[in-house]
């Protein structure tokens, strides 16, 4: 292999790669030979499979990332967390209330929560995670599921919590109890299915349903196009 | 990793055209148009890239070189591979991970069927996970279900099958109103008015949104739903590699791989529902895709060799806007929702050169005849060809706040290469998307080989040959949800016969008589990136 100028060191679980220096991480680890099988998913910023920490050399600080999303740095030292046992409560979400004490009541531990925002500094979705347990803790549901929203599920802020918080998961039974319960309510769509239901468009999709190609097309062509 | 110099140039362009591109856009492009357009500049019509299968019921179609190649693949095991001590026995055996499996999951259940659901990777890994614009749903008063179906239909070029069309829209505002009763937040009006924007081919506006992260918050809501039910086991990490017949032709199960220690099993069931996704990775042509890790075909190659019939297999997606800059993210999605909210596509002058909101393949095949055929793009500094997206123009139109408020993930990507959407254009240009044909279905979801079900990308004739943006998430939905309720109806009654895998035999001899012998080992299961191979 020719000598590349653009090369660098990283250390994978500690033992030492050079790397061209434009990659991500996860490109970088296979450049260097390795086909993942944990900790690839989406590749693209959106499943939470890649969640990495690293440091760099002569530095103490940790530093979090996505795989997929983050190039690699000189004398990089990172470690992959593809999977991380945090709890996950069974609950029928069809019986539940979406009162001030219900994520409590599922979830008891937040009321553990330290405040120390260790879990904020591990996002690499830079979320307000320890604004939003805050909430958690207020039983402000409508509060903790917008702040979360953006949650990819990685795992970070649990793996990093002191107080064993499952951040994640509070978050995502806080969302499901806003859309189920909280947020406004859409008549038009109640309407809808209700019209479905009864064969209201029936007859005006069995007519398209048995149109020849020309009549077909005429009727495509023929759409009013909302401005 | 930001703009270089040369690009911030080129951007003036793009600055100086756009006070008067706020006030007019590119018309749309009349229907005999279309074929022309396509025919020059579409890949699926690349013959070089293209041959025909030499082996199977579809001997002789045409399809992708990639795909061909992993469809005339040799299997893992032999046919006498023992299946006399099942590990796993169960009522509906589905494959598939994603929004599909999920969806088929809860109602297989729900009509009383024991569930196992196996997935390559983890579960949610998914091509529904990165589904970032919307789903569509004809739910306002001025919107119905007829015009979606035409929509749909025009859409894919009149070839799609006509029941599947008026299945997806028929179902589509029940499927909006169970996800919301599963805890999707969808982007409302304080009032409850769902905010529905258009999508390429859309006649009115119809795309539900979940900020930009439509895909994931119905996937994780489904993801989590599934698990909070005893009666569906989950294993991740355990990819199908041969389904089994009995020897009445009835699917049986399937033979399992665990990707860590890899050791086959055979899993039994009364049923399976094949919800295996798509085949981005394949990077047919050489393009990037937007798929996830796992989208290998490996549910085609298992089906077409148990004997179900494909179609539409030469016909791909690819989405006319990938990312082309920076290279870490080449080909990543940028979702077609920047259009719906009014970025217009450019060319190297600034100049608008089509519609922004044609069907994707149209839009893809006016890219690349901007670059390839006028010679009007921009090369990358990595020289890719390119176009611009002028995403700044959202703001303009909508008010400022609107692009953070409605595409979060996408500024956030660009954020991470210093790239600020809100007032830079975006470089883009056709990624490698989506597996518009795959097994044919009914509206029941039944293949054409007893117990075999198959939902969502894997599928073929819902979307003819051209899906449009947002029909996919709800695709996954409808034909999930179907085939759960077909296959836990199915399986009560059937008599099972002996399991065999007397069809490898079979196919094996098919690949010797016309002197396939070098063929890979299929289904691959994931692609090698390593650079050593």
């Amino acid at each position: 292999m020719a000598e590349r100028s653009d090369m660098i060191p990283i250390y994978v679980m500690g033992k030492r790669y050079d790397v061209p220096s434009s990659l991500t991480i996860m490109k970088a680890m296979e450049w260097a030979g390795y086909t993942l099988v944990r900790g690839a998913g989406c590749r693209g910023g959106f499943c939470g499979a890649c969640a990495t920490v690293y440091r760099i050399k002569d530095d103490p600080k940790l530093y979090f990332g996505l795989a997929c999303q983050t190039v690699v740095k000189p004398e990089m030292y990172l470690g992959q967390i593809p999977f991380f046992p945090a709890k996950r409560a069974d609950y029928d979400i069809t019986q539940l209330e979406p009162t001030a004490t219900t994520l409590f009541k599922i979830y008891p531990e937040i009321l553990r929560c330290l405040g120390c925002g260790t879990c904020t500094k591990a996002c690499p979705q830079e979320l307000n995670v320890k604004g939003y347990m805050a909430a958690a803790m207020r039983g402000d549901i409508t509060t903790v599921a917008n702040m979360s929203f953006d949650c990819i599920m990685c795992g970070l802020c649990a793996a990093r919590c002191p107080a064993e918080e499952p951040q994640y998961n509070v978050a995502l039974l806080a969302r499901r109890l806003y859309g189920r319960y909280l947020s406004p309510r859409s008549e038009h769509l109640y309407q809808r299915v209700q019209e479905i239901q009864a064969g209201k468009y029936d007859d005006e999709i069995a007519e398209l349903k048995s149109m020849n190609l020309e009549g077909l097309k005429q009727r495509y062509k023929a759409r009013q196009i909302e401005a | 990793m930001t703009y270089t110099p040369e690009i911030h140039e080129l951007i003036k362009f793009v600055e100086a055209t756009r006070p008067q591109r706020v006030k007019q856009t590119f018309p749309s492009m009349p229907l005999e148009e279309r074929q022309t357009l396509l025919n020059s500049f579409h890949p699926d019509f690349l013959d070089e890239g293209m041959r025909p299968i030499r082996v199977g019921n579809a001997k002789g179609n045409r399809m992708p070189n990639e795909l061909a190649d992993v469809l005339e693949g040799r299997p893992h095991l032999p046919a006498s591979f023992d299946l006399s001590q099942p590990e796993i026995e169960t009522d509906v055996l589905i494959i598939g991970g994603g929004g599909a499996g999920a969806s088929a999951a809860l109602h297989a259940q729900e009509n009383g069927a024991r569930v196992t659901l196996v997935t390559k990777l983890r579960f949610g890994d998914a091509n529904t996970m990165m589904a970032q614009g919307g789903i569509q749903a004809a739910d306002r008063v001025e919107d119905s279900p007829t015009t979606h179906y035409l929509d749909v239909i025009g859409g894919g070029h009149f070839n799609n099958i006509p029941e599947l069309v008026e299945a997806l829209v028929s179902d589509a505002p029940i499927v909006i109103q169970w996800l919301e009763n599963l805890g999707v937040m969808f982007d409302k009006t304080p009032d409850g008015m769902m905010m529905e924007e258009h999508g390429g081919g859309t006649s009115i506006k119809r795309m539900h949104s979940a900020r930009d992260y439509t895909g994931a918050e119905i996937m994780r809501t489904l993801r989590d739903e599934v698990r909070n039910h005893q009666n569906i086991d989950v294993i991740e990490f355990c990819p199908a590699v041969e389904l089994v017949l009995d020897d009445k032709g009835q699917v049986t199960g399937a033979i399992l791989m665990n990707l860590e220690t890899e050791h086959y099993f055979y899993a039994k069931a009364r049923a399976v529902i094949l919800a295996t996704g798509g085949s981005g990775r394949l990077h047919y042509q050489g393009f990037p895709t937007t798929n996830h890790y796992g989208a290998t075909a490996d549910g085609l190659v298992i089906a077409y060799r148990a004997g179900a019939e494909p179609l539409f297999l030469d016909t791909m997606q690819y989405h006319p806007t990938g990312a082309a800059y920076p290279e870490q993210i080449l080909g990543l999605l940028v979702t077609e929702k920047v259009r719906g909210l009014g970025a217009q596509p450019l060319n190297i002058h600034g100049e608008q050169f089509v519609y922004p909101l044609e069907p994707r393949d149209v839009e893809s095949a006016a890219f690349i005849r901007e670059c390839r055929g006028r010679n009007l793009g921009i090369t990358t500094p990595a020289g890719h060809p390119a176009v611009w997206l002028d995403s700044p123009l959202i703001d303009i139109i909508h008010g400022a706040g609107t692009i953070e408020a409605a595409l979060p993930a996408m500024v956030r990507q660009f954020k991470r290469f210093n790239i600020d959407i809100t007032r830079q254009p975006i470089l883009v240009y056709p990624t490698l998307h989506y597996q518009n044909g795959g097994i044919k279905i009914d509206a029941n979801c039944r293949s054409n080989v007893p117990g075999l079900f198959i939902a969502g990308e894997v599928s073929g004739g819902v979307h003819g040959r051209n899906r449009l943006m947002g029909n996919s998430l709800l695709d996954v939905c409808v034909f999930g949800r179907r085939a759960g309720e077909a296959a836990a109806n199915y399986i009560n009654g059937i008599n099972l016969g002996n399991p065999t895998l007397n069809h490898l035999d079979a196919w094996n001899e098919e690949l010797d008589s016309i002197g396939i012998n070098g063929a890979v080992k299929s289904p691959i299961l994931l692609p090698d990136y390593t650079r050593h191979s």
